[in-house]
């Protein structure tokens, strides 16, 4: 590779106003980004060759970076490589200042979610093979740049925290008991799936609902508030009070059954028809409609 | 400067459970941690917690279990510790509602694991580790505990005596990472250290990019040994490209090791001809290394690892995240394939020297989880057993930061009466010789003699000069370089063989490394979200680990678990039933021994031939 390929190349992000700093870029555009240009090429056929990632950069503090950008770097492709090791080797061979959250490589800490070439993905989970180059890297729309791919979670872990995410249950037994509860096979099936949810924030950033309305619960929450409702485990007293947290004006009702954030979660979970089937137990429940 | 009764540094299972005990202990607790608690490692844990729960088992049995695999260099009241408080602090998790896997009559389902002479390996499908932290996290909201996320502990604030043992823990210094800033927060009662493993000392690893030993490297250069640290555990599943895990659970469920003629090793060549795939770890991989070395591997590099035969049905039941892992990282369909697999850097058994109580021996400053070395894993840590231990002895460690009384322990630290001093080894180069300048070297001295808030002040002020100097520099060396020569010469000479000139080889290039680093700078000029000032202070601490490693791998000469010195490939019982301790003196790393003990409560662990 030459030299003059290793240097990223700065280019000014299209005029969007929704770039104005504090917005991630994408918020509007989902449909339109990363989509195919002429240039573009199936990056698996790159191998031995580069693969040419557009990243997103902006940073509050440094002057030039103060307008939000795109830099361009071409990284040697090798076969297997992900997302997430494209900007790894962009970051220690070009530029040290390429900013974003990572950590086990193995899609289970949820701290890696970009906006990949118009899509909430897993940077680590995400073959560069798969996807169309140059592969656009943007920082997951509608959450507040911090710095370059890094967003503030913390509107996200607020939501998750409405919904009381700790077991309760009055018949516990004692801690020093060693009889454990009873779940059946079968009930632990039915929690499975929804108990995978590795807080990656994917799921929010894909929900035009979460988009409009900022005390909207989110599907990541409602989840998490569906694995204990749904636990057997826990009482019907307990159940009942969870769904009536769900069930408040920013809650289940709110979901218009879009799927957008069935689409996008990288634990497959089925976060749409977890939304509805509470919705169902509320109604059964004869619980307040909004 | 925040003030708190006990800080708990990092939130992974270890310091989750610490910060929950020393809350019920009645303590004000804060965790601080570098990543938000959920993205811990220990979330990538698949296999199981070892915990002797059914009729037909006994802590007694898992205690035996335990002092063999770790080739009898387990603290007997360490392991029996672990095996009793098992039971109670696995059901505890299920009291939390953690959700494991079941059987037909909703009992929580056991499996077999490596090592294990019964099956006790209680789990979550193949993401047991996942449930773990989730759940105490959970346990944290739950009681309003206060996490500082995404802060980053620089140093501990440690009063500056000659003699460690009479050193007093204040506090720690930690910087915002969204922010830059650096503050003191200052530990009336405690300091907890739960900052995971080491594993980035190695460019093959199972572990997260944030394993950078962060937690050893303080309490190092505060005083406190580091014990045992070249028994380190090489995984024999783990994805040849990226070093992703394959759990042990996919061979404890029946899944078999093949070579490139399809012949099934493990018995074929007689390296386990009773257990099998089923062997402890290090026999494992050593056989999967050897079976490359002769030419038996496939593509040169790794063998397989076939579990087709057993049944879809039961892969989605049990190990449905192998498949996932599989074809997400290796592009392999586990279900109509075997899997490529190699011996990947996994878990340190050794670590900061702690007793049963989670003590060192610097007063008030504490560590559990991987990060500390009790020891229960001595030469070999079992599948399944790490787990345990982060919630036994971090409740454990929690609650004694937070003032409850334990009793007295049996297990001593620090430099004292009952050590063996230095070897005659001869080491390559000299240590000490680089690194003692504080502003951007390697080695940063203690406090000084002080109230606690004098000490805390005083280092504070000096992680801000360094931070400044690093930023303000503005060429040299970048990190990213120096910790990929370091990590490169572990993996050439500190892996699964060994031998003394490739040790030495290896220290040489980590004083290198260690003379490089007195060049380092930070090239993001930025304060908010500074990941690269970040990497650099934690490639510091790696080149600290990685010293132990490389020093703890050349004296040791001789054969014991997971370290294979090809010189003598005998366990030499009779010079080696002992611990290895390194700590960092005036800046030097000093070596010394404490003989292992093998009294338990109720009998002695006889060392016996190791056989699978
Ligand atoms: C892939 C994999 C699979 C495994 N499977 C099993 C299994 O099945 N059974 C088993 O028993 N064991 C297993 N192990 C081992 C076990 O999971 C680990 O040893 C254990 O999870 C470590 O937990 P911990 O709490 O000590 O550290 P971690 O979970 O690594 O947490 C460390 C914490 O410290 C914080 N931290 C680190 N440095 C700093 C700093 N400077 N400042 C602030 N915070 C800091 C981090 O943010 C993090 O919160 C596995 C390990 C791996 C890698
Ligand atoms: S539900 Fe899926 S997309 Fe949403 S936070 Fe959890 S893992 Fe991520
Ligand atoms: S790095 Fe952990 S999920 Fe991608």
């Amino acid at each position: 590779m030459s030299t003059q390929q290793a240097e990223p190349e700065s280019q000014e992000a299209p005029k969007d106003p929704e770039m104005q700093g504090a917005e991630s870029p994408a918020a509007e555009t989902q449909e339109g980004d990363g989509a195919v240009d002429q240039t573009s090429t199936d990056a698996s056929e790159l191998d031995g060759e580069t693969v040419h990632i557009k990243v997103f950069r902006y940073d509050p503090e440094v002057e030039g970076k103060q307008e939000p950008r795109f830099d361009d770097f071409h990284v040697p492709f090798e076969k297997g490589m992900t997302v997430l090791d494209a900007v790894m080797y962009a970051r220690d061979e070009y530029d040290s200042s390429l900013t974003f959250r990572h950590s086990c490589r193995q899609a289970v800490c949820g701290s890696d979610a970009f906006f990949v070439n118009g899509k909430q993905r897993l940077g680590c989970k995400t073959q560069i093979a798969d996807l169309e180059a140059p592969v656009r890297i943007e920082p997951l729309p509608h959450q507040e740049v911090v710095k370059d791919l890094v967003v503030d979670m913390d509107h996200f872990y607020d939501q998750m925290h409405t919904v009381e995410p700790y077991f309760q249950d009055e018949d516990t037994p004692a801690v020093d008991d060693l009889e454990e509860q009873r779940q059946s096979p079968e009930n632990r099936e039915k929690i499975k799936m929804s108990s995978r949810c590795i807080w990656c924030g994917a799921c929010m950033s894909s929900c035009n609902i979460a988009a409009g309305d900022n005390e909207y619960l989110g599907p990541a929450a409602i989840n998490k508030a569906y694995k204990f409702a749904m636990d057997d485990r826990e009482s019907e007293e307990i159940k009942e009070h969870r769904l009536r947290i769900l069930e408040q004006e920013h809650g289940v009702w709110r979901c218009q059954t879009q799927f957008s954030c069935t689409e996008v979660c990288p634990k497959d979970i089925p976060l749409t028809e977890h939304i509805q089937e509470l919705k169902r137990e509320a109604v059964k429940k004869n619980l307040k409609f909004w | 400067m925040y003030e708190h009764d006990v800080i708990v540094v990092g939130a992974g299972g270890a310091g989750l459970r610490a910060a929950v005990a020393a809350h019920e202990a009645g303590a004000d607790v804060a965790m601080v941690s570098k990543l938000h608690p959920v993205r811990s490692h220990t979330g990538a844990a698949e296999g199981g917690i070892n915990a002797a729960l059914q009729e037909g088992d006994d802590w007694e049995l898992h205690a035996y279990d335990t002092m063999k695999g770790s080739d009898y260099l387990g603290d007997a009241p360490a392991v029996e510790t672990l095996a009793k408080n098992a039971p109670e602090e696995t059901m505890n998790l299920e009291h939390w509602g953690m959700p494991f896997s079941r059987e037909e009559d909703g009992r929580v389902s056991q499996r077999p694991f490596g090592g294990l002479s019964y099956p006790r390996t209680t789990y979550a499908g193949a993401e047991t580790g996942h449930h773990l932290l989730h759940t105490m996290y959970e346990q944290v909201v739950k009681r309003g505990i206060q996490v500082y996320d995404e802060w980053y502990v620089m140093d501990l604030a440690v009063t500056d005596e000659p003699d460690p043992n009479d050193r007093e823990c204040h506090g720690v210094v930690a910087y915002d990472v969204q922010s830059g800033k650096i503050e003191g927060f200052k530990a009336n009662d405690g300091v907890v250290l739960a900052t995971g493993g080491p594993g980035q000392a190695f460019d093959h690893t199972t572990n997260a990019v944030s394993c950078t030993g962060d937690g050893h490297a303080m309490a190092y250069r505060a005083g406190a040994p580091l014990e045992d640290m070249e028994f380190i555990q090489f995984h024999p599943t783990s994805l040849p490209s990226t070093g992703v895990l394959i759990s042990e659970g996919v061979r404890g469920e029946g899944g078999i090791l093949y070579n490139n003629e399809g012949e099934r090793f493990m018995f074929e060549y007689g390296y386990a001809n009773n257990s099998g795939e089923l062997a402890s770890r290090d026999v494992v991989a050593r056989a999967e290394l050897t079976e490359v070395d002769e030419g038996r591997g496939v593509n040169d590099e790794y063998v397989h690892l076939d579990m087709r035969h057993l049944g879809e049905e039961r892969i989605m039941d049990r190990l449905e995240n192998i498949l996932h892992l599989a074809e997400d990282f290796e592009g392999v369909d586990g279900l109509v394939e075997p899997m490529p697999v190699k011996p990947g850097q996994h878990y340190a058994m050794g670590g900061i020297e702690v007793d049963e109580n989670g003590q060192t021996c610097v007063s008030g400053l504490y560590a559990a989880g991987e990060c500390a070395c009790v020891s229960v894993h001595g030469g070999n840590r079992l599948g399944g057993n790490a787990l345990p231990e982060l919630i036994v002895f971090g409740k454990r460690a929690g609650r004694h930061a937070a003032g409850d009384d334990l009793g007295e322990p049996e297990i001593r630290t620090g430099y004292g009466d009952d050590v063996e001093d230095e070897t005659d080894t001869e080491l390559p180069v000299q240590p000490g010789e680089a690194g003692l300048d504080t502003t951007g070297g390697v080695a940063a001295d203690g406090g000084v003699t002080a109230d606690a808030e004098g000490v805390l002040e005083r280092t504070v002020e000096t992680a801000r000069e360094r931070v400044d100097y690093l930023m303000e520099k503005d060429e040299g060396v970048q990190h990213a370089e120096i910790r990929a020569k370091l990590q490169r010469a572990m993996t050439d000479y500190v892996n699964v063989f060994r031998t003394g000139d490739g040790i030495r080889e290896a220290l040489k290039v980590i004083r290198e490394c260690r003379q490089e680093y007195q060049n380092v700078y930070v090239d993001d000029p930025s304060r908010t979200f500074n990941t690269d000032l970040q990497q650099t202070i934690e490639t510091r601490n790696l080149i600290d680990v990685a010293e132990t490693i490389a020093l703890g791998a050349l004296v040791r000469n001789e054969f014991r678990g997971a370290h294979w010195r090809q010189e003598n490939q005998i366990r030499d019982d009779e010079n080696w039933l002992k611990h290895t301790l390194i700590s960092w003196d005036d800046g030097e790393p000093s070596i010394f021994y404490r003989p292992v003990i093998l009294e338990g409560e109720n009998k002695t662990y006889e060392p016996k031939e190791r056989s699978y």
